[in-house]
């Protein structure tokens, strides 16, 4: 019997560590800005975090933050070795605008095109800007809704929890 | 031992199929409380105190498998929603499995082929809008690169049930069906993979079956339409355009004519690393496509014209935005965007961001009908009209030139201005017979101060200043209603927020040079917004304009009203 319960209880913790290493990501695919497929559920980091933001060329609140995540990217890429895609939810009034908008404001994130809002269904986002973070095994950890001024810095507060290298500046 | 093995092995499959399930979802409620307020010339509340607008929406997944619903309860809806859409149900849910290989949906379809000329559905929640494919989809993707689509079913009506035609409502919905093919070079053929050529090429079909209930017009049972498209890159470059094509569809938005539709939409950029480019250019004639001919605003839309022109979120000039004339229009449309970089003189420490962009819209120009001049334009029963392609009416709709500057001037401040110019026909776009041209010219300035790391502070001036209305223009007593909101408009914001959950503002909008004098109001508001992770409590108090609610370029016009309203919002 002590047999059994050890046998059960080890399986418990091969499913639960098995738990632990699904990924939270939607299976979906989108556009990037050069017009390749990528499948949300395939995204990978090395195993460093992926942070998935919300935003639209005609969001006021949106660009801001994308102009405050913009300005500490580098230090943070060093830093965590985060990553940050940003979901463009525009659709095809604007979807011609998104490649312009971007490189013209010198963005470095890896840009995806929503057209059909398929992604933003199957994360349940209402608003933008929608800022999520996952884990380097693609499990979701923190998310956001909306922007105020200044906060990219708890945002990367959630970053540096989850992170697996921290190298300080 | 096998017993244990298999109970084993069945726990741990179970398992694993519970471990791999996921739950996610969204709340929202919108509500408002109406208040009486002479002062806007708001004298009866019309039996309306309260209305509310709320939804839930739970999400299943588990591998490749999916499913979800959306309950939504209009209790009753809010002011400015349309009034079809009192009640609770449950208003969507759908099931997918897809392999990659193959993907599987029914239920309620949200798709588009395209840029949507000729197919797309939708749902936009802050516009009660919601045009939903109830039927079936399969999506193929034979080989990478290659995918097709085949969609069928009914749209959602409000709450109209699908199963039977309700003829009390005059609900005569037809069956939509698509197809659609779309195939990308650089990911099908292995030598173009990394090519700095890029292509890809698409084609759809679609078309309703609707049952003629006209006892006076002749109403074709089966309307078709189609639409191509191609896509070019190479380096910086980028080229698309998509031309669609609809065969005669005599409905109540054109007036029963039984012409042809045409529409073609391109657009052409270039971008580098600080600097981006985009012209488009759009034709659209006759092109509304609706699954119920007799569907008004935009009921049942089959189809998607997109508006390309400037998306303003400003109050002041967003109180004027454009929405797409069904029944045709020439547009262009230029962005130019600039980053002055950082370091040189211009561009100061942080860089500064520049921003132009222009846009117009035009009425086509219609000719009469070949059989004799005789007949006027657009008479119902009739061809309606013919129209040069390329031929640009002299009746202008909309324009807009804009500059931007946005600047990160040191840490702590922030500065963003804009200079608009705007000429806006309020006549065709909102339908105020007789009111003149709106030609305003528009500021505003967005300054942010971070007091400390947690603290900021954000003050929005605009004003809007239109040149022609006020100087002599005799207004009509009985047209009075149609000079809401016209003349000249101040307004001011002041919001102080503390990162990361609240933020506190006071706003006021004064339309202090309305041609009439009873008109110059003030409409003062307070909002309170909590933020806690994906949640949002937002209440505020005070008055709203009469304006219009743009999204994605469909609107709804918003009366004007005083009281306080309401919004919580969660998703997990």
């Amino acid at each position: 019997m002590k047999k059994l319960v050890t046998l059960l209880l080890m399986a418990l913790m091969v499913t639960g560590l098995h738990a632990q290493t699904k990924s939270e990501l939607p299976n979906v695919t989108l556009k990037n800005l050069n017009g390749k497929d990528v499948n949300i559920a395939k995204l990978n980091n090395n195993g460093n975090p992926i942070v998935i933001t919300f935003w639209a060329t005609w969001c006021g609140p949106c660009i801001k933050e994308h102009n405050a995540l913009n300005d500490v990217y580098q230090d943070w890429k060093d830093e965590t070795g985060v990553k940050i895609y940003a979901v463009s939810i525009d659709d095809s009034r604007s979807t011609a605008k998104v490649k312009p908008t971007v490189e013209g404001k010198g963005w470095d994130f890896d840009v995806l095109l929503d057209v059909n809002s398929d992604l933003k269904r199957a994360m349940n986002v209402s608003n933008p800007p929608h800022t999520f973070l996952f884990d380097g095994n693609g499990k979701l950890v923190y998310q956001h809704t909306g922007y105020i001024e200044g906060g990219e810095e708890d945002l990367y507060e959630e970053i540096l929890k989850v992170a697996k290298t921290k190298k300080k500046k | 031992m096998l017993a244990l093995a298999l109970t084993f092995g069945f726990r741990a499959s179970a398992q694993s199929f519970l471990e791999n399930s996921q739950v996610s979802g969204s709340f929202q409620t919108d509500a408002q409380y109406y208040m009486l307020d002479k002062g806007i010339d708001i004298n009866d509340l019309k039996g309306k105190q309260l209305g509310i607008n709320g939804f839930g929406k739970v999400n299943y997944t588990n591998g490749n498998f999916s499913a979800g619903m959306r309950f939504e309860a209009f209790l009753p809806e809010m002011n400015g929603f349309r009034s079809e859409l009192n009640g609770v149900g449950l208003a969507n849910f759908f099931a997918t499995y897809d392999n990659g290989f193959i993907g599987m949906t029914v239920g309620d379809i949200y798709d588009q082929f395209g840029s949507g000329l000729v197919f797309r559905t939708y749902e936009e929640w802050s516009l009660g809008m919601d045009n939903a494919l109830r039927g079936a989809r399969v999506v193929l993707r034979p080989t990478q690169g290659v995918t097709l689509k085949a969609v069928y079913g009914r749209q959602r009506y409000f709450w109209a049930p699908y199963l039977e035609r309700d003829f009390n409502t005059d609900d005569y919905r037809g069956i939509v069906r698509g197809f659609d093919a779309d195939w990308d070079l650089n990911q099908s053929i292995p030598a173009l993979n990394e090519s700095q050529f890029k292509m890809s090429l698409g084609g759809s079909f679609v078309s309703k079956k609707q049952a003629d209930q006209s006892s006076f017009y002749n109403i074709p049972e089966n309307v078709s339409a189609a639409a191509a498209r191609i896509n070019l890159g190479y380096g910086n470059w980028a080229f698309s355009t998509e031309y669609a094509y609809k065969i005669n569809d005599p409905s109540a938005i054109n007036n029963f004519i039984y012409k042809e539709g045409r529409a073609l939409l391109s657009s052409l950029s270039y971008s580098q690393k600080g600097f981006g480019a985009v012209l488009q250019v759009k034709r659209t004639d006759n092109m509304s496509f609706k699954s119920m001919y007799t569907g008004k605003q935009n009921d049942l839309d089959i189809n998607f014209i997109p508006p390309i022109n400037y998306t303003h979120t400003h109050s002041l000039p967003s109180m004027y935005t454009y929405s797409t004339q069904p029944n045709g229009e020439m547009a262009a449309q230029l962005q130019v965007n600039y980053t002055i970089p950082k370091g040189t003189a211009l561009g100061g420490k942080y860089g500064t961001k520049l921003a132009f962009n222009m846009s117009q819209v035009n009425d086509i120009v219609r000719d009469s009908v070949a059989y004799g001049n005789q007949i006027g334009l657009n008479q119902p029963g009739t061809l309606g009209y013919t129209s040069k392609f390329f031929a640009v009416s002299d009746h202008r709709f909309f324009r807009d030139i804009n500059f931007e500057v946005d600047k990160k001037i040191s840490k702590d401040w922030h500065l963003t201005a804009q200079y608009i110019n705007l000429y806006y026909d309020i006549e065709t776009i909102e339908g105020h017979a007789g009111a003149p041209v709106v030609k305003a010219n528009i500021g505003f300035m967005d300054v942010t101060y971070k007091i400390n790391k947690k603290q900021s502070l954000r003050l929005e001036l605009q004003g809007l200043w239109e040149n022609e209305v006020h100087k002599g223009y005799e207004y009509d007593e009985s047209e009075k209603k149609d000079y809401q909101k016209r003349g000249d408009w101040a307004a001011a914001l002041l919001e102080y927020s503390i990162n990361p959950h609240w933020s506190f503002s006071i706003a006021d909008k004064w339309n202090y040079g309305n041609p009439v004098e009873e008109y110059r109001d003030h409409y003062f508001t307070g909002t309170v917004t909590y933020i806690h992770d994906a949640t949002r409590v937002m209440l505020s108090a005070g008055r709203q304009s009469e304006g219009v609610v743009c999204v994605g370029g469909v609107c709804r016009t918003v009366p004007a009203s005083s009281g306080v309203s309401l919004t919580v919002s969660t998703s997990f």
